[in-house]
């Protein structure tokens, strides 16, 4: 089963992104109303999908750790945090650059933006907790409650920050991402980049975990090896 | 009180690929006074904290009381005192705040009662409305034995109870251990003094690097025993595997 | 469960520590905050309910913090681990002291906010009580797991409001919103969807604490 991934996972998600880059900057025809900088568009919003599946995984993963407590789930719940915290950081960057030519800012304070913001900084508290914990399986433990708890946390903040934005009268910009793609091409596009995010996320958490795993590995060897000599 | 107090049976405990305890077996009878010896790391503590359900198993199984321990062990709890090197003592508190206070939250009948009795017993009666980080170390000790006997335990787990003691306050504990024991109530003690080991307890088990590699009555032999505890602990002399062994403990 | 309230209300009592803490604190933010805003601009009336909620908030980091520190002396938290009760009801009990002992800074602390920055003192002053109340009660439930947990870590002092601030977000919109309108005297059926985010809020996370606390002091 394991080798079977090694083998696929790399060439099939290399094949798809460069079919969706390709699709990206060839293929799909130049937006009418907001340029060429809507291209960005199709790497942000697969992107941000994945950043918050990725937060879902790590949610998942530190459940079963907490309530059966194999290593392999709290491996799981890490590798895709790393993940996770590197799309977001990607959502964060590519979100400002295509805002402020198509809206004139770099930031604005709606509900999907800030709760995307808050998610990263909970991403960040999330891999600290670890490297701060002074045991490696405690710090794994303490890091498992907060994905536990940031995963129901999220929905009330995404909750509390769209009324805050909309009982307030001020500029109200709805970030409607999937409206105007009336061109199929250009839902072609973005399937294809969905499908080349999702692998690119499941190869890298792979990747990661399999890392892990051999990392710990290794550890139980040299603590027998010790422990014999 | 009949039966068996303690039955283990590969009891294992590991932290982070580290395998503190391996696969122990131990049974341990009602009023017995057991010392467990071993040198640091031999996994003495972690066995202790298993038994006080402080720490669940990651392998094995624990019965105590003939129950087997679940639902995180309150029930076991109840009936176990477990006195440390740190006294567990809120020191803003005096000695019978914090007695009051636990033994309430063990649920004694009458703790003022209790709780008056008790500090006579250790000998603390000048000290009691004092707060606890006033006291000495051999007081502050007393207070916490107790601390572990409030409500009146019938397994009493002791990890290093003699560490920082003086010679006094040592010889007044093994004494009230000695006491304490005669009233019927099983002791699990692990100590690196092996004096008082001998004075308090009639049979001991020995760890080595997380497993139990001796056990029997030590009544009556105390050079004999020393030498066969060298002999236990040791760890192979290979000279080559004394040169992996380096290498591999620096590489990280 | 109220033996080890009491035993916390004692302890706080005898040394006031966490107490002194949270006022200082809560005041001291209150000042610098103060200098941050042009005392006669208009804007201060809209500035200051979020004025009182991070006054509030830091001192609460800080109070929260605290409440497992006097556990690590002596390692009394092995102490309570060892009596023969729920994990869950030690951290209601937890819980339920630092929620106290928040909202007795705030008698003091609501007051003095209201003197510095010169409001009305309308008849909204029990409703900003209870916008503070239904806050600190939710922040004291994530705020309890989460300073068990950082307690534990070894860059502490950092660790808690890295963690609990994010949380918080919903409770510090909500409740500087509901104290905002209370201040201005406006209708109390204005502010019911924040009011129910709040206590909803408050309820799912007593109710996760209480089932995870196990997680966060066992080893």
């Amino acid at each position: 089963m394991r080798k079977l991934a090694d083998a696929i996972l790399p060439p099939v998600t290399l094949l798809v992104m460069l079919a969706a880059i390709y699709m990206v900057f060839v293929y799909v025809p130049t937006d009418k109303v907001q340029g060429i900088v809507q291209r960005i568009f199709y790497f942000h919003v697969p992107l941000a999908i994945m950043t918050f599946v990725a937060f879902g995984t790590v949610a998942v993963a530190s459940a079963l750790f907490l309530w059966r407590g194999t290593r392999a789930s709290d491996r799981v719940a890490h590798a895709a945090a790393e993940v996770g915290m590197v799309f977001c950081t990607l959502v964060l960057i590519t979100g400002p650059i295509w805002a402020r030519p198509v809206w004139g800012t770099w930031w604005t304070w709606d509900a999907r933006l800030t709760t995307t913001l808050i998610l990263w900084l909970i991403y960040a508290a999330y891999l600290m907790l670890r490297s701060f914990s002074g045991a490696a399986d405690q710090g794994a433990r303490y890091a498992a409650v907060l994905g536990v708890v940031g995963a129901v946390d999220i929905p009330i903040i995404n909750r509390s920050v769209y009324w805050w934005r909309t009982i307030h009268p001020a500029v109200l910009i709805t970030r409607e991402g999937g409206s105007g793609l009336a061109d199929p091409r250009m839902q072609a596009t973005l399937g294809v980049c969905f499908l080349a995010f999702f692998l690119l996320f499941v190869w890298l958490t792979w990747v990661r975990n399999e890392n892990m795993r051999l990392s710990d590995e290794v550890e139980t060897l040299r603590q027998q090896a010790l422990g014999h000599a | 009180m009949p039966g068996t107090v303690i039955e283990t049976r590969e009891l294992g405990r590991r932290f982070a690929g580290v395998t503190a305890l391996h696969a122990l077996d131990l049974t341990v009878g009602a009023g017995e006074a057991v010392a467990v010896f071993g040198p640091n790391g031999a996994g003495k503590s972690t066995l202790l904290r298993l038994l006080a359900t402080l720490l669940r198993p990651s392998a094995g199984a624990l019965r105590l009381f003939e129950r087997a321990v679940n639902d995180g062990g309150a029930a076991a709890r109840r009936r176990v005192g477990f006195l440390s090197h740190q006294s567990f003592l809120y020191p803003d508190l005096t000695p019978t705040e914090n007695l009051d206070f636990y033994a309430r939250m063990f649920g004694v009948a009458r703790p003022g009662e209790r709780v008056r009795g008790l500090i006579e017993r250790v000998g603390l009666t000048g000290w009691a409305h004092r707060p606890v980080r006033t006291l000495s170390r051999g007081l502050e000790q007393r207070c916490a034995l107790a601390r572990a006997l409030v409500h009146e335990p019938d397994l009493l787990l002791l990890d290093e109870p003699f560490t920082g003691l003086d010679v006094d306050a040592s010889a007044m504990l093994a004494a009230m251990l000695r006491e304490t024991h005669a009233g019927g109530t099983t002791l699990l003690m692990t100590t690196h003094d092996m004096a008082r080991g001998f004075e308090v307890c009639r049979r001991a088990i020995v760890l080595t690097r997380g497993r139990l590699v001796w056990d029997g009555t030590i009544a009556g032999m105390p050079d004999d025993f020393e030498r066969r505890y060298h002999e236990l602990t040791q760890p192979p002399t290979d000279p080559t595997l004394s040169t992996q062994h380096s290498a591999l403990r620096t590489s990280r | 469960m109220l033996a080890l309230l009491r035993k916390d209300l004692q302890i706080e009592f005898r040394t006031k520590e966490t107490l002194a803490a949270l006022l200082l604190l809560g005041l001291l933010t209150l000042v610098v905050l103060s200098f941050a805003f042009d005392p006669t601009s208009e804007l201060r009336g809209e500035a200051a309910p979020g004025a009182l909620w991070v006054a509030v908030i830091f001192a609460g980091v800080l109070g929260l913090n605290r409440s497992f520190l006097a556990e690590r002396e002596n390692d009394c938290l092995q102490g309570l681990l060892l009596c023969p009760v729920d994990r869950g009801t030690i951290y209601l009990a937890k819980t339920a002291g630092n929620f106290l002992f928040m909202m007795m800074a705030q008698l003091v602390i609501v007051p003095i906010f209201i003197f510095f920055f010169n409001l009305p003192v309308s008849l909204g002053l029990g409703g900003v009580f209870l916008s503070l109340a239904l806050g600190l009660l939710g922040f004291a439930a994530i705020g309890t797991l989460f300073a068990a947990i950082s307690v534990r870590t070894r860059a502490r002092e950092v660790m808690l409001p890295l963690l609990l601030l994010p949380l918080a977000v919903p409770i510090f919109i909500a409740g500087v919103k509901v104290t905002g309108h209370m201040l201005a005297g406006k209708p109390f059926a204005e502010v019911k969807p924040w009011l129910n985010l709040m206590a909803g809020f408050d309820v799912i996370f007593l109710v996760v604490g209480w089932l995870v606390f196990e997680y966060a002091v066992e080893e």
